[in-house]
């Protein structure tokens, strides 16, 4: 019974990896970049939140309001500012430009806020102690499932944004071919910054998550990335936006299953199941469905 | 990449002459040659603070040429080359608990990343661009979780060389000096001369176009597999030598991510891609550390909008503005093409 705990664990935690995850899908799925300051912009969001709770005793979960569209908007200006002149100059450029933010973003914040380690669970009343307990093996924390809650409403979100409205069109005509989009008239650029905005303000409910269920420092962003870019990669790179979901399921699972058999293992038997399908031929679990050319509603391009 | 160029030292075009050495660069390798030579005498007439920043520098020097090899020369940017400086660290320790003398040590630690490298570079090769920098790092994460289980290498609380207390401080200083030198020496030559090779050609042909480079049949993969192994190997060196100069290691700091950002920074501000550059970025960066590496996060703060700004308003850092101003390359890595008119010198 212990393991079917686990693995219910491990797929409410997956929820987590795929919030982190989808933002970073996105961007890579509609301009090809993959942004190494992700995770960092994520643990930003949380500093945001609780400077709200902090100073205005704002509630985390009603702090988010405020701070999302502060986010998009940063994200927007990242766009404009900063990565839309990496991307001309090819695609090494918005690397060292993303990892140069990375670490100009870690040391703000330790800057700002002391390296301390923080968490807002607390600050959220009975939500972070309720749970359903099944028996006595399983219990379901409340937590939990609201994290897994919002990541299914925002990748649904996001699938109905992109396959229903016209400014999700636009983003996928951009994704598969942006020099034909321009040709029709749909102006890159502003796609590119709407795309990293949405996918800023993605990561903030990261981040939000993040500081809810465990704790962030200043420098906790690199491993939400690196856990993000697993999630994205397990799931078929740039295959699927549902696959990052996926992929974070199947990460969140073996780092349960690996901390079970020993606590030390957790993070290890991600990386080594994300190696793993590395290694396999297929290379992600759904990279043969976008080979047989069933993209449909999707922001990517096959690699 | 002019293909033909490469059987006959000084082929000609129709009212052009093709170049690789030019007065100033056969000077300047030259003058490399004596530099090697003379920085081998430095621990007989210097003091040993001289001597040991000296071997801080040549270790940057070292990284920061490994980062350019592959990032410069295919494409290839890596944010998780500190898997082998984690790795050839480690590697020494081991060796050294087994009986070795820690200065052989470091030499076998820098063949077994070589040899370590060789069946990960058939994973982490199977990506491309963004992909590979963070393939690589989760390999170095890892890595380095995997050796803070190793009880016999200290854990995650780390461990020392203590073998190497068996020499005096003197000899220490010394021997660490001379092995990092002739290292640093050994893969700067190797670069250079791989550069120079019918290798070096293909490699940067995958770097600007690598299907083009494909179609003509270049083989891109074993390409990037050799300056995959060579970066690994170097770093390994690297490692070791921070090792034998620091003492003491501990899994998070030897296998951390910063390592990667000293390398990009290096790499960016000298000159992504020349092979003067990262050795230009190594001394920069040596001498911003010896002035503000003590500031903590408002040093590092610098150190990456720095690199934002080398990324986005000079990619080609400043070695690659002096060569586009001036035409001046000090080592004949490249080829020239001249007209008659000799001042229209032009990198081909």
């Amino acid at each position: 019974m212990t393991w079917v705990n686990d693995v219910i664990q491990g797929i409410l935690l997956g929820g987590y990896y795929g919030i982190i995850a989808c933002g970073l899908a996105l961007m890579f799925g509609v301009m090809r970049i993959i942004n190494l300051a992700h995770g960092d912009i994520a643990v930003l969001g949380a500093y945001l939140i609780y400077l709200l709770l902090e100073h205005w005793n704002v509630s985390p979960l009603i702090g988010l309001l405020p701070v999302l569209p502060v986010m998009l908007l940063l994200g927007y200006l990242l766009q404009r500012l900063v990565l839309q002149r990496s991307l001309r100059s090819g695609l090494l450029t918005p690397l060292l430009a993303t990892f140069g933010l990375s670490i100009v973003i870690q040391n703000v914040l330790e800057q700002t806020f002391s390296p301390d380690v923080r968490s807002l669970g607390q600050d959220t009343g009975s939500l972070v102690t309720a749970a359903w307990k099944i028996n006595s093996e399983i219990s379901i924390s409340a937590l939990s499932t609201l994290i897994f809650g919002a990541a299914v409403l925002i990748f649904a979100g996001v699938q109905l944004f992109l396959s229903r409205t016209n400014a999700g069109r636009r983003m996928r005509a951009t994704a598969e071919d942006p020099d034909t989009a321009e040709l029709v008239g749909i102006d890159s650029r502003s796609v590119y910054a709407w795309a990293t905005a949405v996918a800023v303000a993605i990561a903030t409910v990261g981040g939000l998550a993040l500081a809810l269920r465990s704790s962030f420092f200043p420098y906790s962003g690199p491993d939400q990335l690196i856990f993000a870019f697993e999630a994205v990669v397990i799931g078929g790179l740039g295959s699927s936006l549902w696959g990052a979901l996926l992929g974070g399921i199947v990460l969140g699972v073996a780092q349960t299953i690996g901390a079970q058999i020993n606590p030390e293992y957790s993070i290890l038997a991600g990386h080594i199941v994300f190696l793993v399908v590395l290694i396999s031929p297929r290379g992600g679990l759904l990279t043969l469905r976008s080979a047989r050319g069933a993209r449909r509603a999707l922001p990517t391009v096959t690699t | 990449m002019t293909a033909a160029s490469q059987t006959s030292p000084t082929p000609t075009l129709a009212g052009a002459r093709i170049q690789r050495w030019t007065p100033l660069s056969a000077g300047f390798t030259s003058g490399f040659g004596v530099l090697i030579i003379a920085l081998a005498f430095v621990p007989v007439v210097m003091g040993a603070s001289v001597v040991q920043d000296l071997t801080n520098l040549l270790t940057l020097v070292l990284m920061a040429v490994m980062w350019n090899a592959l990032a410069g020369y295919a494409g290839l940017v890596s944010v998780g080359l500190q898997a082998y400086i984690g790795l050839g660290a480690y590697a020494t320790v081991w060796f050294a608990l087994h009986g070795v003398d820690p200065y052989v040590a470091m030499v076998l630690a820098t063949l077994f990343c070589a040899v370590v490298s060789i069946p990960l570079s058939f994973i982490v090769l199977r990506f491309r661009g963004a992909q590979f920098a963070i393939g690589t790092w989760v390999v170095a994460e890892a890595i380095g979780i995997y050796v803070s289980f190793d009880n016999q290498l200290g854990a995650g609380t780390g461990t020392s060389l203590t073998q190497l207390y068996t020499y005096s401080p003197t000899h220490r200083e010394h021997y660490t000096y001379w092995l990092t030198l002739t290292l640093t020496a050994f893969f700067v030559i190797a670069v250079f001369l791989l550069l120079r090779s019918r290798l070096g050609a293909s490699l940067q042909a995958i770097r600007d176009d690598e299907g083009a480079a494909s179609s003509v049949g270049v083989r891109v993969v074993a390409g990037k597999r050799i300056l995959f192994i060579l970066a690994a190997a170097g770093c390994g060196a690297a490692g070791a030598m921070t090792l034998a100069n620091i003492l003491f290691i501990e899994p998070t700091s030897i296998f951390s991510v910063n390592y990667s950002a000293f390398m990009i920074f290096m790499v960016l501000v000298g000159g992504l891609g020349t092979f003067e550059g990262p050795i230009i970025g190594a001394i920069i960066l040596y001498f911003i550390q010896q002035q503000f590496g003590n500031d903590g996060t408002s040093y590092l703060i610098g150190l990456g909008a720095t690199a934002i700004a080398f990324a986005l308003f000079i990619p080609r850092g400043i070695w690659g503005l002096v060569e586009e101003r001036t035409g001046v390359r000090f080592m004949p890595v490249g080829y020239r093409v001249r007209r008659r008119a000799p001042d229209s010198g032009v990198d081909p």
